[in-house]
């Protein structure tokens, strides 16, 4: 089966008053090997193609030949800068196929762990994203933070980035002796410090004029494009996998989801940042009522789901997680893996989002969106 | 996996996914009733799993089914989850499993809607009711080979552009056409010992 | 004979070799430590105690590097745009008075090199030059990205300017000379230092002087995080260096004019009160670098803060609020003192 001819933005459609930039895989702000071709007219963007693949590993395939552990090692390195929250999605999804039940304490430290990595990950945001306004202070600090979050995880189960701190059933391994303490010390030094981001940038004349108006997207616009997440919730839609379908502890938690207005970049900015206080006080919570019990449900020792198929979303970071998975009930391995990336969803907004806006404003609205390469791609 | 002894039984590839019908005393729900009465013919199978309902639509309705799931004011499907599909390679009916997974924000239900299609039967796209149909359905496109009609952009996205076969088929190798699968060190082995052979010779 | 040739040549040494361009090199640390403080990191530790021989080693890094022109650009003219950039920021010294004249063995020199009467047009004159540089550097790279920036930069630096030699005008009216050591000794007659009687056009003139020397933020035509590479993406090594070298003597230059012209020059606070003479013992240029010196930690410190602005809005702060801000100092300053006389 030949492709269709493509409508092309390179190439032969090339006029006098149009310039083509190649915003190329390798360049400071894509936050990845991301590629976008801009179609300019002076300094303006008329259109623009986004070309992703650069980072695909076949991970949905590579599954299908791991075991159902396995796949957990997997699962981290798509959305490398929130793994933990991967981790609890494939876990969840599983377990509900298979129809395990949880234990509560791990259902609190699954919580508290997530929102640790919300914090993680919009610490990485914000400094990325002030730092491509030119604001690189915010960087620095914002990556102190994140050093605070790491340790953290270091601590629990001895790996920075990709933790691979779940199983199916519950989590590996119990929290160290102390690990509350210094999570609720944790607590009190980043309410400090989101204050300080946001004496830096919130009321800022000129990150106003940089981020206000820039990449407007209306709600039912935002929701039929697919977007997700913070980038939805800027548009106005009160949607948070957290509240509409609860998982893990959130159902037992009491926090608030911060919704825009204007459905600009600023308001995307106020979403997260509101975000940062609300997982302060979900982790609180959490970290104060963690229950007595075990940390792993009862797991069978080999692990082969019943035949058949399920979806299940969680809220990550970036936006709705889903996987969805199809058993066999006779092999060891998953018949079929399928993430729902919450990244790739967002990035195909991004043509929409930079038309008729100016160069500098491409690179703010990339970081506005908030992608991840090793998600979009898989 | 590498590791299975060879002599293992050969398990019998599965020939379709299990889809359980609800149980008797089951309610529909008014998505589906909805669905049911407003297109004829739509709806040839539901199931539930696991608090998931499901139905099953021919190709030939799925576009009008879709397009009244989104309009309707009980359905309300305005966003579109995930789009996505699984192959069955014995199954006769079609070897692929297009999977919608629709999603409303106002009413906060969820449905799954899939269609049954051979290698090239065509599939109307869906970007005409959801925009966030288009990535979707090119890396179905890529991934599968599954015959999108209407789609406004149809080339491959995850792949290189010019690169032949569907990678995510059941009969597409894990390791690339042509290439060594390298699971175990014993794999590794084996390509240093016939690299060096090579050398020799 | 010694007062005619010997002395000056020896202040231009002194001033050039002993002052300038080692400011100007000493400014890469400056910056790269103040940044890293405000960051809460250290900066260079490594080469030398507290990373003082960094310049050093950048410099001779610099110059073993290997001399890349591209093929087809124009070699004269782009070997001779760095240099372009650079030399009017070093001869504007010429009439920026460190200290009055002084009595040195018996001898009274002036610790400035020259006094022109004319020295504030002198160095608006010659400082507008340097914006050749640019554009010949983006004309000569022969490619089509650092033309177009070189094209922003060059606009972006004469829109400024505009504002700049408005305010320098609201200065000149109240001093009554274009003279640099005029303009401190009405100051030190006045016994007032002019940021107070002229706020506005203080203000101005520092915030044109961000804008003037591509500096945060303002430095759109020079960031990396833009798509388009600045006017020096196809220099490498030494050239390279001289353009970043040119930016930060213009640095030092804006911020010694900006000390003579509002904050009196070489005098101490409150020179008039009789009470405060120990604090003579400061000698006046001591003065003088230490005023010069606040600025440019200023400079650095509104780099590490700032988020960077869009061209369009550099060009509508520039024409549509800071000229008419500058016109309208200026006509009200005309009206005061002609009330006032």
């Amino acid at each position: 089966m030949d492709t269709l001819t493509p409508k092309t933005l390179y190439g032969e459609m090339f006029d006098t008053n149009e310039l083509v930039i190649n915003m190329g895989p390798q360049h400071p702000s894509t936050h990845g090997v991301l590629r976008v071709v801009l179609r300019l007219d002076g300094e303006k963007v008329i259109d623009a193609e986004v070309v992703i693949g650069y980072l695909h590993r076949g991970i949905e395939k590579l599954s299908e030949n791991r075991n159902w552990t396995q796949i957990i090692l997997l699962t981290d390195r798509m959305d490398y800068v929130a793994a933990a929250t991967n981790n609890v999605g494939y876990c969840q999804t599983v377990e509900k196929l298979m129809q395990l039940e949880v234990p509560r304490r791990a259902k609190y430290v699954r919580t508290i762990l997530c929102e640790l990595q919300r914090i993680a990950s919009h610490c990485l945001w914000v400094g990325t994203h002030a730092m491509d306004i030119g604001a690189m202070t915010v960087f620095l600090y914002a990556f102190r933070e994140r050093e605070l979050i790491l340790d953290l995880f270091e601590e629990f189960c001895g790996a920075r980035l990709t933790y691979n701190s779940m199983r199916i059933g519950g989590l590996p391994l119990d929290i160290p002796p102390g690990w509350d303490k210094k999570v609720l010390a944790f607590c009190d030094i980043m309410d400090a410090k989101i204050d300080e981001y946001e004496t830096l940038l919130t009321h800022n004349r000129i990150w106003l004029e940089r981020t206000k108006g820039i990449g407007v997207i209306s709600g039912p616009d935002a929701a039929a494009l697919g977007m997700c997440g913070p980038a939805l919730r800027g548009s106005g839609v009160a949607r948070d996998v957290r509240k509409d379908e609860p998982y893990a502890a959130y159902d037992e938690m009491e926090f608030d989801v911060p919704v825009g207005v204007a459905g600009d970049t600023y308001d995307r900015y106020l979403v997260r940042m509101e975000e940062f206080r609300q997982s302060l006080r979900i982790i609180r919570q959490a970290t104060e009522g963690i229950p007595e019990g075990p940390i792993v449900g009862k797991v069978p020792r080999l692990i082969k789901p019943a035949a058949g198929e399920t979806y299940h979303a969680i809220e990550s970071p970036k936006g709705e997680l889903g996987y969805f998975i199809v058993s066999d009930g006779k092999s060891t391995n998953p018949y079929r893996f399928r993430v729902r990336p919450p990244s790739f969803c967002n990035l195909q907004a991004l043509p929409r989002l930079v038309k008729g806006h100016l160069v500098a404003d491409v690179v703010a609205l990339i970081g506005s969106i908030d992608i991840v390469l090793g998600e979009v791609d898989r | 996996m590498a590791d299975a002894p060879e002599h293992a039984p050969k398990v019998a590839a599965p020939t379709g996914p299990v889809e359980p019908a609800p149980p008797a005393d089951a309610v529909l729900p008014a998505f589906i009733t909805s669905l049911q009465n407003g297109v004829a013919g739509s709806v040839a199978q539901v199931s539930l799993y696991l608090g998931d309902w499901t139905v099953i639509v021919p190709v030939s309705h799925l576009l009008q089914a879709v397009e009244h799931l989104r309009r309707a004011t009980d359905c309300a499907f305005d966003y579109l989850s995930d789009l996505t599909a699984t192959d069955w390679p014995p199954r006769k009916e079609g070897r692929f499993d297009v999977i919608y997974m629709l999603y409303s924000t106002r009413l906060r239900h969820r449905i799954r809607v899939k269609v049954k299609v051979a290698e090239d039967t065509p599939v109307p796209s869906v970007t005409g009711v959801w925009p966030a149909a288009n990535w979707l359905e090119r890396e179905v496109f890529d991934m599968f080979g599954v015959n999108f009609t209407g789609h406004p952009d149809r080339r491959r996205i995850l792949m290189p552009e010019d690169w032949q076969g569907h990678p995510q088929r059941k009969d597409y190798p894990l390791e690339g056409p042509g290439e060594l699968l390298m699971e175990s060190p014993l794999d590794w082995l084996k390509l240093r010992q016939a690299r060096e052979e090579m050398d020799i010779e | 004979m010694i007062d005619q040739f010997v002395i000056p040549t020896l202040k231009i040494v002194i001033v050039l070799f002993a002052g300038v361009l080692p400011a100007v090199t000493y400014m890469v640390l400056l910056e790269r430590k103040v940044i890293a403080w405000a960051q809460s990191r250290l900066g260079p530790m490594r080469v030398g105690p507290y990373g003082v021989l960094q310049p050093i080693a950048d410099a001779i890094k610099l110059m073993l590097k290997e001399d890349i022109t591209p093929t087809k650009a124009d070699r004269w003219v782009f070997t001779a745009a760095p240099i372009i950039s650079m030399v009017p920021a070093l001869i504007v010294y010429a009439v920026i008075p460190f200290g009055p004249t002084v009595q040195f063995f018996g001898h009274p020199v002036s610790l400035y090199i020259t006094d022109i009467n004319v020295g504030l047009l002198y160095i608006v004159s010659v400082a507008s030059v340097g914006v050749y540089g640019i554009i010949l550097a983006g004309y000569a790279s022969n490619s089509k990205f650092p033309l177009l920036a070189s094209l922003r930069a060059s606009a972006q630096l004469i829109s400024y300017e505009v504002a700049v030699t408005l305010t320098l005008v609201s200065v000149i009216l109240m001093t009554g000379t274009l003279s640099m050591v005029g303009i401190v000794n009405a100051q030190y007659n006045a016994r007032v230092w002019l940021f107070i009687v002229q706020p506005v056009a203080f203000v101005i003139f520092f915030i044109g002087g961000l804008a003037e020397t591509n500096r945060a933020p303002f430095d759109l035509p020079e960031a990396e995080q833009e798509l388009t590479g600045g006017f020096h993406t196809e220099y490498s090594g030494m050239r390279f260096a001289l353009f970043f070298l040119a930016e930060y003597a213009n640095m030092i230059v804006v911020s010694s004019v900006a000390t003579t012209l509002f904050l009196g020059g070489w005098l101490r606070p409150f020179p008039n009160v009789a009470a405060l003479h120990f604090l003579d013992v400061v000698p006046s240029w001591i003065w003088f670098l230490l005023k010069s010196f606040v600025f440019l930690y200023i400079f650095i410190w509104v780099r590490a803060t700032l988020p960077r602005y869009r061209y369009d809005q550099l060009m509508r702060l520039g024409w549509k609020v800071l000229i008419p801000l500058a016109i309208a100092n200026l006509v009200v300053t005309g009206i005061v003192k002609v009330m006032l006389r």
